[in-house]
């Protein structure tokens, strides 16, 4: 029963793959094709925002109550979330390569995804550069939640502030606009759930993983 | 116990002439470089290039002088004031006298600026405006990232690190009021990135107050 989750990704991903890639998809203009990115890009962004909010979740949680526990799994959740994030650019700059013409566009959606990922490589380098365990898991706690608070605006705010060129903002064909959209929502939602779910199993094995080592080098 | 920690930076800072001097010297060279660099006395640069100059310029100089609020401290004197002061009282009252240097650094840039590469705001009090809210959240952000920074090593490459990512939404906003500023738009459309501003600004100085006491226990 424990290991449900595992079995419910793995049916969705397969169902994902089947189904993303030979049902029929909406024709839109210039996006044609490549609408199918939606079920692996998107899900991507989703799943580096859930996985980054639990980080957040376990930094809080280890400033209440200090347990090595709780900081070993936010930073495996903020390295999991990274991994997502750049997946996320990686298949958008593809994505953006066929159909704006060039990988990187300077849209604000784009900028503001490269600016969490520094955010967050800024959190690694902050953890290497701190000598005392205790002091290195609260120092990264304090700024996992600062900075986290302070990418918030960049990534849902300043986005709807201005034009983006990503279907459905500003005026550019999404799926919502259209009446087959219920088909692709069929595939897309069971998409981002199933990733995420990748995403949190990753994190489990990573995290029996490390402690498996921890209790090696205490030996 | 805030104003007599307020007080005390401001005694200390103005003591100590040689920092103050330091901070307005980067500065200075900061605009002259970019005057120079641009070779402004034969031609002029575009709105746009100027705001951009403008930001750099005071993000570095703002970086640069709030960075030493905890990184230089001796290792007693942050003992003694634990011992002392409660840590709200301390980083409130860093973030008001870092705002006041903050302020005065953007506000100092301004003139240097305008007496060098020229002027070209047209809505004087909006963009003022935008500096005073700008320079109080650098402050609040900066003050509990500098606090963070000084318990690691090399703090002052891991300061700009560290900053830069969490600096980018202020900066952004403020990027946007300028460009109305310097265009003379009617101020109502400069309404909503001055109410962001503000809202980043509670948030920063918020978060600061919470989490501030974690960092300062170690």
């Amino acid at each position: 029963m424990k290991n449900l989750y595992k079995y419910i990704s793995v049916a969705l991903l397969v169902y994902i793959h089947l189904g993303g890639l030979l049902l029929e998809a909406p024709r839109l203009n210039i996006l044609n094709e490549t609408v199918r990115a939606l079920y692996f890009h998107v899900p991507m962004w989703f799943g580096m925002v859930l996985l980054y909010s639990i980080s957040v979740y376990y930094a809080i949680k280890f400033l209440r109550n200090p347990l090595s526990d709780f900081d070993l799994k936010s930073v495996e959740y903020a390295n999991v979330g990274t991994a997502f994030g750049i997946l996320g650019i990686l298949t958008g700059m593809l994505w953006a390569n066929y159909t704006w013409g060039s990988p990187w566009h300077g849209d604000p959606k784009q900028n503001g995804a490269a600016i969490a990922l520094l955010v967050y490589l800024a959190y690694f380098v902050l953890r290497g550069s701190v000598d005392n365990e205790e002091q290195k898991a609260r120092l990264s706690a304090v700024y996992n939640i600062f900075a986290f608070a302070a990418m918030i605006p960049l990534i849902f705010i300043i986005p709807r502030l201005t034009d983006s060129m990503h279907p459905g903002n500003g005026g550019n064909p999404g799926f919502n606009a259209y009446d087959l959209d219920s088909r692709m929502r069929l595939i897309f939602y069971p998409a981002v759930i199933a990733w995420f779910l990748i995403g949190v199993w990753i994190v489990s094995l990573r995290v029996r993983y490390r402690l498996l080592q921890n209790q090696l080098s205490e030996n | 116990m805030i104003l007599t920690l307020l007080k005390k930076e401001l005694t200390l800072e103005l003591r100590r002439k040689s920092v103050i001097a330091g901070i307005g010297l980067y500065l200075f060279s900061l605009v002259f470089i970019s005057y120079l660099t641009f070779s402004l006395r034969h031609n002029s640069i575009n709105a746009a290039t100027w705001s951009a100059l403008f930001w750099l310029t005071i993000l570095f100089s703002v970086v640069n002088s709030i960075a030493k609020s905890f990184i230089g401290e001796k290792k007693g004197l942050s003992i003694y004031y634990y011992s002392v002061a409660s840590p709200q009282a301390i980083i409130l009252s860093k973030i008001l006298y870092n705002s006041l240097l903050a302020v005065i650094l953007s506000l100092a840039g301004y003139l240097l600026f305008t007496v060098f590469i020229g002027n070209p705001i047209q809505d004087e009090a909006l963009f003022i405006t935008t500096l005073v809210l700008s320079g109080i959240g650098f402050s609040s952000s900066l003050s509990l990232i500098s606090g963070i920074a000084s318990k690691a090593n090399n703090s002052n490459i891991l300061m700009a690190v560290l900053s830069f990512p969490v600096l980018i939404s202020i900066l952004l906003m403020s990027i946007r009021i300028t460009k109305n500023a310097l265009d003379g738009i009617d101020r109502a459309a400069s309404y909503d990135e001055l109410l962001n501003l503000l809202a980043i600004n509670c948030i920063a100085t918020a978060l600061a107050y919470l989490l501030f006491p974690y960092i300062w226990r170690s």
